[in-house]
């Protein structure tokens, strides 16, 4: 379990960390939400003791983060890059090795990972002479190779053609069975919506909003119904949208302003035949909007 | 620490493992023997194909007679300017000298036309004949007998010898001196400029690909920082020895090939008196191979190698901290006049002041302060330099690289997370000062 407490980091006048909490529970993967320049990237290098926070603490397993603590993360940058003179073989024993792996180990695992992948043929290739998607194949075996307890990966997708993003998406969700836990930096809410457990939210320096994506889905109640009704016999209230209609079957999306959704539903019946009713749950990126806005113009 | 070995390790064999450097390493010693090779046989050949030039002289004095030398004669057909002119734009003569009547107290009024602009060396050659037949002169009217003039005049050459402090002789020799300082400054000047952009090249690229963020949390930015000076200056130094086995070998080839030769020759000599004074060439490479016997070339490569390691790694450091500093190769540009106006100074003080006169207190300041020492010295040491001025200049290299590397540490440790926005000098002021 990785936890942060009461974070705090300032550039010179400006704040990129102010009172940081967050519990990321062991062997699930949480999100880290925010826009640009919200303080991301400071809090995953404070995590990877690339910067030293002015106060506040990062607990790993119970313990301090300590130098030691490092072979025990592994970090995916977002903007990726290799040696790119340098051969894949020499590449991944030098980074393994980097992070504390002696070299038997290492060759053990490099070839353990070219295998899973089977790109062991590439040994020789230089980064240079590999495809973008190859590479960054290399660059996530880089990052796993020391078999880390904490996984940090910042926006893992951008770049991946579907294919390559598909088998990296198994690989993250194999990691976690494996009981690693997994913290996924990204602006992209469907990878959040697909791969979460946990989020939190940052802007501005400040945590806005944290939990699992169920229950910050209900905590932001549905204010709307989408329901489909057959054989209309009336005319519908303006204020109901019609999504798509055909056959005489209507989509419609209505606001609930203040009722319970039984009693539109009561409502809903004299117009037609109502064949499907539910709660418009928001998207996360709806969520995640709406948050930054309000607290834009708090 | 250990990381800090794989760092150094991963630097020297990327580098050393690559085409271009076994290519580099075993060309340039041939090539630069080969390129003088070539010069002084085009010399040769040019000197050989030369077509004698003929020069008309029109004396109005009646006094000057000319000797023709092998590059130029000398001919009086006609007798007035006009005349001279036409002959040099017919192409029939080469240029013509005009010598109006003149006071030999005060000689002027002297022309030479021709189609081109004449050589330097031609111009020398005129007014030195001239000077010299303007003297006789003179000296003749003094009633001094030209037979007298011709028995007085007499070549001398001066040999230099050193005196040790247990009052050995050792013979040595201004050019070869020279050759020394001026190949072995040239040397660590370019060393440092070519190693220390692969410095500077090397940290840019793990910056801008983000491989230093990984590198970083394993190891503390000055020991990823040093192990990267550090290894490649270990490619430099092996560069260095390689060549110097070459060389070495080369060299003592030649030499048994010359030192074979020499005694064939002296017995020649021997033989026949004339010949040796027909021949002083061969006095004059025994001589340099004396000189260079003399010479203490292993104190001399010891001192290179710790001038040219103390170069490096002050200005190495200095390297890294304006890779760190910019995105791409070509933002370095601004921040590289601190390391290129000391090592030029360096570099031209070498010339304009050291290597004309050593001991001078100028060349004295440019071979102790650290930022220029490594070039100046190595123009100096040659001639002999004292020893509290070795061990100063020595001393303060080592401080001047700790300097240095403390501020570049301060430079990179923050430079290296910073993306998007260029810094100023100001903004890298404020890094050096900030404490965490």
């Amino acid at each position: 379990m990785l936890e942060i407490r009461q974070l705090n980091k300032n550039y010179g006048s400006h704040r990129a960390l102010t009172d940081l909490d967050l519990v990321v529970p062991e062997a699930e993967i949480f999100g880290l939400l925010g826009p640009n320049g919200a303080g991301k990237t400071t809090l995953i290098r404070i995590i990877n003791q690339i910067i030293e926070q002015d106060s506040g603490e990062v607990i790993l397993d119970g313990q301090q983060l300590s130098g030691e603590a490092i072979r025990k993360i592994g970090y995916l940058p977002e903007e990726r890059g290799l040696y790119k003179k340098m051969g894949v073989w020499d590449q991944l024993i030098y980074f393994s090795r980097i992070k504390g792996l002696n070299a038997a180990e290492a060759k053990l695992r490099v070839n353990y990972w070219l295998e899973k992948f089977e790109i062991s043929s590439w040994k020789n290739k230089k980064i240079e002479d590999l495809s973008k998607g190859m590479a960054q194949k290399i660059q996530f075996i880089a990052t796993v190779i020391h078999s880390p307890r904490v996984l940090i990966l910042d926006e893992p997708f951008s770049g991946f053609d579907p294919v390559n993003a598909a088998i990296l998406k198994n690989e993250i969700l194999e990691l976690k069975q494996g009981g690693t836990t997994i913290l996924l930096s990204t602006h992209r809410m469907e990878s959040v919506e697909l791969l979460c457990d946990q989020v939190a939210m940052i802007h501005k320096s400040k945590k806005i909003l944290d939990g699992s994506i169920r229950e910050i889905k209900s905590r932001f109640r549905p204010m709307e119904i989408r329901a489909s009704l057959q054989h209309l016999n009336q005319e519908l209230p303006p204020t109901w949208k019609i999504e798509a209609s055909e056959d005489g079957k209507v989509d419609l999306l209505i606001p609930l302003n203040g009722q319970s959704p039984n009693q539109l539903l009561h409502e809903l019946m004299a117009f037609g035949e109502v064949i499907s009713f539910q709660e418009r749950f928001p998207s996360m990126e709806e969520i995640f909007i709406q948050q930054v806005n309000a607290s834009a113009h708090a | 620490m250990h990381k800090v070995f794989l760092v150094i390790q991963r630097e020297y064999l990327a580098r050393v493992k690559k085409k271009s450097f076994l290519v580099a390493t075993l060309l340039t010693p041939l090539i630069f023997p080969a390129i003088m090779a070539i010069f002084v046989w085009i010399a040769v050949e040019e000197k050989e194909n030369q077509s004698l030039r003929v020069i008309e002289v029109v004396d109005e004095t009646g006094l000057f007679f000319m000797e023709s030398s092998n590059q130029y004669a000398f001919s009086t057909s006609v007798k007035n300017l006009e005349e001279a002119k036409a002959l040099v734009n017919k192409g029939e003569r080469y240029g013509a000298l005009y010598i109006p009547k003149m006071e030999l107290s005060a000689p002027e009024g002297i022309q030479f036309y021709g189609l081109e602009n004449p050589s330097t060396a031609l111009v020398g050659y005129l007014e030195v004949s001239l000077k010299r037949k303007i003297e006789d002169q003179k000296l003749y009217t003094k009633g001094i007998d030209p037979k007298v003039l011709k028995e007085i005049r007499t070549e001398v050459t001066v040999q230099a010898l050193t005196l040790g402090d247990a009052g050995e002789e050792k013979v040595t020799d201004a050019t070869v001196n020279y050759a020394l300082g001026f190949l072995s400054g040239i040397l660590i000047y370019l060393f440092i400029f070519i190693y220390g952009n692969q410095i500077m090249q090397g940290v840019i690229e793990e910056k801008s690909t983000r491989i230093v963020e990984i590198l970083v949390s394993s190891l503390r930015p000055f020991q990823l920082m040093m192990g990267k000076i550090v290894g490649i200056g270990a490619v430099g130094l092996t560069q260095f020895l390689i060549w110097v086995l070459l060389v070495g070998t080369l060299s003592s080839l030649v030499m048994g090939v010359l030192g074979m030769q020499m005694p064939q020759q002296q017995a020649m000599e021997m033989a026949n008196p004339e010949l040796m004074a027909a021949t002083p060439d061969t006095g004059e490479l025994g001589a340099i191979l004396q000189v260079i016997d003399g010479i203490d070339f292993v104190s001399l490569v010891a001192a290179f190698v710790f001038y040219f390691l103390g170069g490096y790694l002050l200005y190495g450091a200095l390297f890294a901290a304006v890779g760190a500093a910019v995105d791409s190769p070509s933002d370095a540009q601004q921040f590289m006049l601190p390391i290129t106006i000391p090592l030029l100074i360096g570099y031209m003080g070498l010339f304009v002041f050291v290597l004309q006169d050593p001991s001078s207190s100028t060349s004295f300041w440019l071979s102790i302060i650290p930022l220029t020492s490594p070039i100046a010295m190595m123009g100096r040491i040659s001639y002999g330099v004292p020893f509290w001025e070795l061990a100063l200049s020595m001393g303060l290299l080592v401080l001047g690289f700790f300097g240095t590397t403390w501020l570049a540490a301060k430079i990179y440790r923050i430079g290296i997370l910073m993306h998007g926005t260029k810094p100023s000098y100001k903004t890298i002021w404020k890094w050096v000062k900030s404490t965490n």
